[in-house]
């Protein structure tokens, strides 16, 4: 039997978030429970609340407060070059085919604090194309996006992120896109040259763009069916003809009614292609 | 425990693949409760666990897909570089938050979110592992009146995530692998 306790947990939460959206906008509906609920627990041990109750008077009167506690409960965990087959696969199947064109648009959604956007930037000028190529690196947290936009990583993470680069067919000395100082590292400026950063909410806001590939990896995996739904149709929606769709390596658009206009390019991969 | 149980998960790190081949080998194709199965893997690995456990076992064994329902007949194994919850609803939702003690798949997330589904009707095996990953999961099982139980240290190819467990949980049951196979095997009803 499911205890009290939880049952309370998961009514006061329905609550809060219902009073989030009154007062903040932002629409956690669509999103799986399961994590949310989590999340919102690490935040209250982390903060060191005993309960939703005192979690409700700082939320709702200081707003670094709430995009603070946004912050946490959108999970904003990244790595660069994650799944290296990703990137090799991008890098011989999708690459070259967008450099037929002239002028190429790209869409990571929900960049987070870059570490992809900085992997795809790399894998773009390995290729010879970030000069020709803007990125549109959208995320619902105002906060992530200035650190994703400053590119500054802890150098803790470098040996694995190295191995990563090698991994997904790295071409140059990894640590010449970056400079180390006092255990942080800072990639160059030059690869966010042409990247937009902008806000955007995948739950609420629309399209706004074309393109002709589309980021989105282990965003999905947060939202409920509907929401998954929604997004995939936003996705549809903001794609060229033949437009290219990079997913995360557990998140599939079988299952969602646009599929049938997609053939994969890569099924192991996540890697789908709009067929008109 | 009073219920029915309904969902069986069981952690393992160092040794802990041979430790669940030899307690899901005998179950019968059919087995009545589904089976969840978070190991500690290398990142990024590409490996073919699945392969692995299906060549030895009757059941059949699936890496597990975002949403997929929760079905009896089945071992799911966590994929590799994600955690695992259980959604109300009796279906799988991934994450790939931050990593929980060094690891991701972490067993102590499984566990929780099993506990919080599914009450007293789950049951936690945590196996061999040199991690404390998985004991305060268990801990949390064995509060809301799940079954708790811990692979004999003294069998365990590793001890410390057994040990870690016993030291925090007085009154999980310690067994034998042989004795934990044989009560799963009781717990079928065809």
């Amino acid at each position: 039997m499911k205890h009290s306790s939880e049952i309370l947990f998961e009514q006061d939460v329905e609550s809060l978030l219902k009073d989030i959206h009154l007062q903040y906008g932002y629409d956690f509906n669509g999103y799986a429970r399961a994590s949310v609920y989590r999340r919102i627990k690490r935040f209250l041990a982390h903060k060191h609340l005993n309960s939703l109750q005192e979690l409700r008077a700082p939320l709702f009167a200081d707003s670094f407060f709430f995009e603070n506690f946004l912050q946490e409960v959108t999970v904003n965990v990244t790595e660069m070059f994650r799944d290296p087959s990703f990137f090799l696969s991008l890098r011989q199947h999708v690459l070259p085919i967008l450099s037929t064109y002239p002028f190429i648009k790209i869409w990571d959604a929900g960049c987070s604090t870059g570490e992809e956007l900085f992997s795809l930037a790399i894998l773009l000028k390995e290729e010879g194309l970030l000069e020709r190529t803007k990125i549109y690196a959208t995320d619902i947290n105002q906060k992530v996006l200035k650190q994703a936009k400053e590119g500054i990583f802890s150098a803790k993470h470098m040996p694995a992120y190295t191995a990563a680069y090698y991994a997904a067919g790295g071409k140059q000395e990894f640590s010449s896109y970056y400079t180390s100082n006092y255990g942080s590292v800072k990639f160059n400026s030059s690869l966010v040259k042409n990247v937009v950063f902008y806000p955007h909410n995948l739950a609420t806001d629309s399209s706004f763009n074309e393109f002709h590939l589309i980021l989105c990896r282990n965003v999905l995996i947060y939202f409920g069916r509907e929401l998954q739904e929604r997004v995939f149709n936003l996705f549809d929606e903001s794609l060229v003809s033949l437009g290219y769709l990079g997913l995360g390596k557990k998140e599939t658009l079988s299952m969602s009614g646009i599929s049938g206009n997609y053939m994969a390019v890569d099924k192991n991969n996540r890697i789908y292609r709009k067929q008109n | 425990m009073t219920a029915s149980p309904k969902l069986i998960v069981i952690g393992g790190s160092w040794g802990g693949i041979q430790a669940s081949l030899q307690i899901l080998q005998q179950l019968p194709p059919d087995y009545s409760i589904p089976i969840v199965l978070v190991l500690h893997q290398l990142r990024n690995n590409e490996g073919n666990l699945q392969q692995v456990y299906q060549k030895k076992i009757k059941l059949r064994a699936v890496e597990i897909e975002e949403k997929e329902s929760i079905n009896s007949g089945y071992v799911y194994l966590a994929p590799t570089n994600y955690h695992v919850l259980i959604e109300n609803d009796y279906t799988f939702a991934l994450d790939d938050s931050e990593l929980e003690n060094y690891s991701r798949p972490s067993i102590d997330v499984t566990f929780t979110s099993a506990a919080d589904v599914f009450g007293d009707q789950v049951i936690g095996i945590l196996l061999s592992g040199a991690s404390k990953d998985g004991s305060s999961g268990l801990k949390y099982i064995f509060e809301k009146q799940g079954k708790a139980i811990v692979q004999n240290p003294e069998e365990a190819e590793v001890d410390t995530m057994p040990q870690a467990a016993i030291d925090l949980i007085p009154g999980c049951s310690i067994m034998n692998l042989t004795s934990i196979q044989a009560f799963l095997l009781s717990l079928h009803v065809s």
